[in-house]
């Protein structure tokens, strides 16, 4: 594995452009920079084309013979299957908005990865091929002809962008990057061209129905052991079902809350939820994936793996779904589901069994966000809090991209935590909701091999903790997204950041208090309570 | 995929260095990869984590989760980090045999 360049070098970072123009120019595939080739294997699980062995650092790809004609067929079919690519591809004037917007470009100083030329590497090869300017004048019209340079060029620039749209929302336009980066990234893997990272994860997803690969009796064996630590710490033993037919809601999760750290207390945080609701509702073991690593490559790929949440609720007869504290699933969930795979005219329009509110917004996926459930019950005076609870958290707050820009989910986490929380301070105005920086490592490309790239790409999020960490004290980072809690931990390491991350449903187990509970002394994570006192004392006034 | 030889054995690796399938690891597959993980001798304390990390893959088809592994050896994550310098995913599991975890890990 590389070595990272240490802090005090990542951060020397030259914005001055290279000498020679855009096209003349080639990347380099250093450690580091790039995410390994997917094994064949993986491919061939998945039915994918051209599965091969071949490393990123040779000369030769071991490409098929007729790639040119493979990709701009495929280029071709895109063009009239998705009006938005030609859209996307017609419609920018480069006025360079969105140019400084994307924290690849501020973490990297690599002009190619302004928005504007990223998108341009493939406009570039269309000009070329699907307008009469390009055909007829060629460079002089920004066309250019489409060689293995160009595709390596596209795949080291295409797995450069995490898909968050950040630059989107700066677009006068609204051309949607990650679309493009999507789409690109098809035409690299029709022919064979994908990265390990990524094709695990989707074959996982598509044998075992969960990105890392948990069969059912794992899955289970693993919430069981949730169980018994809430029971430990809380006293309180939650009875989740597990693929339990005629269940009111279908609950699914990210995979990353029940294997991975600290998202493992994030999925306590739901079960104690629940139970302390009473709640109608059952966890699968097949549908045990909120994420979705396919819609990072493709649309298609996306749609395979999403296929099993709609089926499950549909084999299950449940009502409605609930979702959990994922990020890009709600991008899929509430701008593609529906039409993927629905309409889902065998469930519900949800409607809270608690509250009684009915969720207008989500009358057609029939998908509800556990922030959206969970405010709704603080609102509707439903959950017993003590905020004390959570006063050894000094908290900030992270939008995940997909959740807060694809679904606008911006104010029901921010209704929960000054709910649960005492402590709770904003990062400057440029870098939260809609404008929220990217973790840098969303989109397939959290793996170890991308370090560099990662830690580059995370850097304005980190400069934004930071302040809020020097300024108010915060020594917590909460975010509704499993790869913001795996990956966001070792980016702040790295940048020198003394701050801990937390899921918000870890937040509200906390505060909830249990009829008859045991006397708390201790967080979901073992920790001593630092408001307990002042609990005690308000008793006994 | 490169291949690696060590005492008459020849493994299989990927570009992380893990073997690619759990059924071709042995003892010797331990003795060989200690000194890239920079381990210098492996010990009855490595041989626990080891083996718990493989009776787990028996049993459930993939790595346990960190905090699994933690409560049932009772070593701290920071101890399995000095017996297993790159962590117990990317350290202990690739010394164990198993394929690393994907996803949003």
């Amino acid at each position: 594995m590389s070595e990272v360049p240490k802090p005090e070098e990542l951060i020397k970072k030259n914005y001055s452009p290279p000498e020679k123009p855009w096209m003349e120019t080639k990347p380099e595939f250093r450690e580091g920079r790039f995410c390994n080739a997917a094994n064949p294997k993986w491919l061939e699980t998945l039915d994918y084309p051209y599965a091969r062995s071949w490393s990123v650092t040779d000369e030769d790809w071991n490409l098929p013979e007729n790639w040119k004609d493979i990709v701009l067929e495929n280029m071709h079919d895109r063009l009239n299957r998705f009006r938005s690519l030609r859209l996307f591809f017609d419609i920018c004037v480069r006025c360079g908005a969105c140019a400084d917007k994307c924290h690849f470009f501020i973490g990297s100083g690599d002009p190619k990865n302004m928005p504007v030329l990223r998108a341009e590497l493939l406009r570039s090869v269309y000009r070329r091929y699907h307008t009469v300017a390009g055909k007829l004048l060629g460079k002089l019209a920004g066309a250019r002809e489409l060689t293995e340079d160009v595709l390596k060029e596209w795949f080291y620039y295409l797995y450069q962008c995490t898909e968050c749209r950040r630059c989107s929302v700066f677009c006068p336009y609204g051309i949607d990057m990650a679309e493009l980066t999507i789409l690109g990234r098809e035409l690299l893997s029709s022919v064979g061209i994908n990265t390990e990272w990524i094709m695990a994860s989707v074959g996982s997803c598509y044998k075992t129905g969960n990105h890392i690969g948990a069969p059912p009796h794992a899955f289970k064996d693993m919430i069981d052991f949730f169980c018994d630590e809430c029971e430990e710490v809380t006293g309180v033993r939650p009875r989740p079902s597990f693929n339990r037919k005629g269940a009111e809601i279908l609950f699914i999760a990210p995979s990353g809350d029940y294997f991975a750290d600290p998202g493992t207390y994030t999925f306590m945080g739901y079960l104690l939820l629940f139970d302390y609701l009473d709640l109608d509702y059952t966890i699968s073991g097949y549908a045990s994936e909120g994420g979705n690593f396919g819609y990072f490559i493709s649309h298609e790929m996306g749609k395979r793996l999403n296929y099993k949440i709609y089926s499950e609720a549909k084999r299950l007869g449940v009502k409605w779904i609930l979702g959990g504290e994922c990020g890009h699933m709600w991008r899929v969930l509430n701008q593609h589901m529906d039409t993927w795979n629905g309409p889902a005219d065998f469930l519900e329009e949800p409607v809270s069994p608690i509250t009684g509110t009915r969720f207008e917004n989500a009358k057609s996926t029939r998908t509800v966000h556990i922030c959206e459930f969970t405010a709704d019950l603080i609102k509707g005076n439903k959950l017993k809090l003590d905020k004390n609870r959570n006063d050894h958290i000094a908290l900030t707050y992270h939008d995940s991209c997909n959740p807060a820009r694809a679904m606008g989910i911006l104010e029901e986490p921010r209704y929960i935590i000054r709910n649960v929380c005492n402590n709770f301070y904003e990062m400057p105005e440029n870098t939260i909701r809609e404008n929220t920086f990217c973790c840098g490592s969303g989109s397939g490309l959290n793996a170890d091999e991308f370090l560099e790239v990662r830690m580059r790409g995370g850097l304005p999020r980190a400069n934004a903790v930071r302040y809020v960490h020097e300024k108010h004290g915060v020594n917590h980072l909460g975010c509704i997204c499993a790869i913001d809690r795996a990956i966001l931990p070792p980016l702040l390491e790295y940048w020198g950041i003394d701050v801990e991350l937390t899921g918000i449903h870890e937040m509200v187990a906390n505060a909830l208090v249990f009829p008859g509970e045991k006397k708390k002394t201790v967080d979901l994570r073992d920790r001593t309570l630092k408001g307990v006192k002042s609990e005690e004392i308000e008793e006994e006034e | 995929m490169a291949t690696v030889e060590f005492k008459g054995h020849t493994w299989t690796i990927d570009e992380d260095g893990f073997i690619d399938d759990f059924n071709n690891w042995n003892e010797d597959w331990v003795e060989y990869v200690k000194g890239t993980e920079g381990i210098n001798e492996i010990t009855d304390e490595h041989w626990k984590v080891i083996k718990y990390l493989q009776d787990y893959y028996k049993q459930y088809g993939l790595a346990p989760m960190i905090r699994l592994l933690t409560k049932k050896t009772g070593f701290k994550l920071k101890y399995i980090y000095e017996l297993f310098p790159s962590g117990p995913a990317k350290g202990a599991c690739k010394v164990a045999g198993l394929p690393k975890p994907t996803g949003c890990v």
